[in-house]
């Protein structure tokens, strides 16, 4: 808090903003985005490790592995992933906290269900009933990271599925014909040429995670749309040294602007470098490229 | 309470028809099938009504989009961007409180903050500015031949856009357009978790299923069916479109016909 | 699915009198003068100040947490936090699925508030937030319940003409009413629900139920309960 923010009953205009906005819960707003961000950071690879694991079941020749791998993509492609959202943070939670217990604690006698209850012994709780506050909060973080990874997994699966058989065909018997194995084929081939053919999918996924992120406050990590809420409703100057309206329209009219910036810029980026993936493949993209080059600027 | 009666009393719960009390002890798993698939009536309601009405506005932003004048093309462009660019779950909070306050200042708009019609507005906006991109896009991927075609057989001005450019475009478009159908009644499910209010307890399918989720302390029953409904919904439209697909590619040689949707692209 | 509140641990007197080191209490943090965020984001109001000399009381190092109302019962069984301290009143239909201490609070009337004081709160749009026991009051009248998530929309939907009136703790609207200026005004009679306010516990943590239990005992007798009542909802509130 700054200095002249002691008395804000005295304040006016420009000061009573700028001390308004560097309150003590102003900064845990401007610090959820960082949240925000970090999700998206840590969502993307994790989800791309999925899809690609979902990708290479899909395409085994064991049936049952295809199976698997095709009924992940079709049932989170079903469903709407807000109704995943609430049902893993639960499910997983319970699912791992049930899991630590019956391996640590075997001897245990009593049901793990008491009527409505949940209980577990206390060395099985996730996190330690003792552990310090951080150690919840990450958790919490990292069950949402997990339900994100593992629903947009399946899209990134789908992709990834479309841009293994988009690689020409041609590619992989010559592979063959010089004698590779199956795997050689497929690591030293197939992998590395697919990634311009999945791009325009995967740019496609960044942007809808992008504006997936807002669930996170129906996951109940304290995110900006927790934020925004709170700080937007009217405060009664009983409770706050900042009293004001309902002033949740402005703060969500920001979050609006935030990510619409956020998308543009993703969007740039991502231009730039489909530009250069395409550089040189055999592909339309990369022959107009060439002939661009080619004609060159007068 | 035999299943029966359960159905008699909660079929309609969610159009508020009914008993008015929703169900406090000993949630069977026939109360909670049936209050979800009544909520799934708001769904269909938000969907379907969205789909229909964003079709036309989406079709005039697309040519719009493609047009040679800016005054046209600038605000289309526009209006792509601010609804494809940030999130629905985000365009409904803000939509609820930008129509609360145009509320207090013209108290015509007042019907706007409820679910029923303010949440409609938002949804027919975002999937028409989805939908005029993929039309859009068709658009510019129409075969130069065809429209050539067009001209060699004296076709102008509107007859021309009816009879080969529009049902072409539709034609390119479809399998996208399928997939925008699909993840809009996927996305109506977050009508009841923004700003706007359940009146009565009247909500949608995951209103409910949150309702006994919360009750009973048990997520493996009520999301599972709310999944299975909606599997079946989304299995139903996948088939609607199909029978459109079909009629679109009538003229198609057989091979052309064979129907895909284009499930790599999301929205 | 803990929302977890940036506030220092309270590291009051961990001697571990119990084999739990850390009590996890769980508010919601929208709820003045109950519970709300002060503008530094710490949880405040009444039931903070309570908590923390229960704990301190009971030799208990306790920890805040802030979860969603509407979601806060089933957190709590599912063991993400050890006790509710949230202006919950003690009602049968709760106290089948937790356990509730002797009240903190004593029982004390709902009053309905609107802008208009012709609002018939029988037939008219009543709001009231979801899960609550004023909630449950409407949805039992002739009224129109419109539920929202937390309370403070509740009061910005009576101001906004989205509900003729809205239904809550008359301790949590007399502040709101009162800074109004005239706007909101109690109307109808107030409605007597539920036994006073408890800390909640799981079913199966009997032991610190007790623990908390007899800490409220104690200061009911020495009288600090009451100096805190009066302190943060003025002269005129019951004590006990």
């Amino acid at each position: 808090m700054l200095p002249a923010c002691a008395d804000p009953s005295t304040l006016e205009g420009l000061s009573w903003y700028l001390c308004y906005l560097t309150t003590g819960k102003h900064l845990s707003f401007y610090t959820s985005f960082g949240t925000v961000l970090l999700l998206l950071a840590v969502t993307a690879p994790a989800a791309l490790a999925l899809g690609f694991g979902g990708a290479m079941l899909a395409r085994s020749r064991v049936p049952p592995l295809a199976w698997i791998g095709k009924g992940y993509v079709a049932i989170v492609r079903g469903v709407p992933d807000i109704a995943f959202f609430l049902f893993f943070v639960v499910a997983l939670d319970q699912g791992f906290e049930y899991l630590r217990h019956r391996i640590m604690c075997a001897d245990w006698d009593q049901p793990v269900r008491q009527g409505n209850d949940f209980v577990v012994c206390d060395i099985a709780k996730l996190p330690l009933n003792s552990s310090p506050q951080w150690m919840h909060e990450i958790y919490g973080f990292a069950l949402a990271v997990l339900t994100f990874a593992i629903v947009f997994g399946a899209f990134a699966a789908n992709v990834l599925y479309g841009a293994m058989r988009a690689v020409p065909r041609a590619q992989m018997e010559t592979a063959e014909a010089y004698g590779m194995t199956h795997r050689q084929t497929f690591w030293r081939v197939l992998v590395p040429q697919m990634w311009v053919y999945a791009l325009p999918g995967l740019s496609n996924l960044w942007m809808v995670l992008i504006k997936a992120s807002p669930l996170l406050f129906l996951l109940g990590v304290e995110d900006i749309v927790y934020w925004a809420r709170d700080l937007g409703g009217s405060k009664t100057p009983q409770f706050t040294d900042y009293p004001h309206g309902d002033w949740r329209m402005w703060y969500f009219l920001f979050l609006l602007v935030f990510y619409l910036a956020f998308t543009r810029v993703s969007e740039v980026v991502l231009d730039r470098l489909m530009r250069r993936l395409t550089h040189g493949q055999a592909i339309a993209g990369g022959e107009a490229q060439r002939k661009t080059a080619m004609v060159g600027p007068a | 309470m035999s299943c029966l009666d359960t159905l008699q009393s909660y079929a309609l719960r969610s159009l508020g028809l009914g008993e008015r009390a929703l169900p406090t002890t000993d949630f069977t798993f026939c109360q909670q099938a049936t209050l979800i698939g009544s909520g799934l009536a708001w769904n269909i309601y938000f969907g379907a009504l969205a789909l229909l009405t964003g079709f036309f506005l989406a079709v005039a932003v697309a040519l719009a989009k493609g047009s040679d004048h800016a005054w046209l093309r600038k605000p289309a462009d526009w209006f792509t961007f601010v609804f494809r660019g940030s999130p629905l779950f985000i365009q409904f909070f803000f939509g609820y409180f930008l129509f609360l306050s145009l509320k207090q200042s013209v108290p015509v708009f007042s019907p706007l903050t409820s679910a029923a019609l303010g949440a409609l507005i938002v949804l027919f906006l975002n999937t028409s500015a989805y939908s005029a991109e993929i039309f859009h896009g068709a658009l510019q991927a129409i075969p130069k031949g065809d429209l050539e075609a067009a001209d060699a057989y004296g076709l102008a001005g509107w007859t021309k856009f009816r009879r080969v450019t529009f049902p072409t475009m539709l034609r390119l478009a479809w399998p996208a357009y399928t997939n925008e159908a699909i993840f809009l009644f996927h996305a109506t499910t977050l009508v009841f978790f923004t700003g706007f209010p359940a009146i009565q307890q009247k909500g949608d399918a995951l209103y409910y299923a949150k309702y006994f989720a919360e009750k009973t302390f048990n997520p493996f029953v009520p999301y599972p069916i709310l999944a299975g409904y909606f599997i079946l919904l989304t299995l139903a439209i996948i088939g609607l479109f199909q029978l459109g697909s079909r009629r679109l590619n009538r003229h198609m040689p057989a091979q052309g016909r064979r129907w895909r949707a284009k499930f790599q692209v999301i929205r | 699915m803990t929302r977890i509140i940036f506030a220092s641990a309270l590291a009051l007197a961990a001697t571990g009198a119990l084999a739990q080191d850390v009590v996890r209490l769980a508010t919601e943090g929208a709820y003045p003068p109950y519970n709300f965020l002060n503008d530094q984001g710490e949880v405040d109001g009444f039931e903070r100040g309570l908590g923390d000399e229960l704990c301190a009381r009971a030799q208990l190092t306790c920890e805040w947490v802030t979860n969603e109302w509407d979601s806060i019962i089933p957190n709590l069984v599912s063991g993400n936090y050890d006790a509710i301290i949230a202006g919950m009143s003690i009602t049968d239909e709760r106290d089948e699925v937790i356990d509730f201490t002797q009240n903190y609070y004593p029982p004390s009337p709902s009053a309905y508030a609107a802008l208009s004081p012709d609002v018939d709160v029988n037939t008219g749009t009543v709001t009231a937030q979801t899960g609550t026991i004023q909630a449950a009051h409407v949805a039992s009248t002739g009224a129109t319940l419109v539920e929202f998530a937390t309370p403070e929309e509740t009061v910005a939907a009576v101001r906004n003409g989205e509900a003729d009136a809205v239904l809550a703790d008359k301790d949590f609207l007399a502040p709101i009413v009162g800074e109004s200026g005239g706007e909101l005004t109690f109307v109808g009679e107030d409605v007597p629900l539920g036994g006073g306010i408890g800390l909640g516990f799981r079913e199966s943590d009997a032991e610190l139920r007790e623990t908390f239990d007899a800490a409220i005992q104690s200061m009911k007798d020495d009288g600090t309960l009451n100096t805190m009542l009066i302190k943060w909802f003025g002269e005129e509130t019951q004590t006990f």
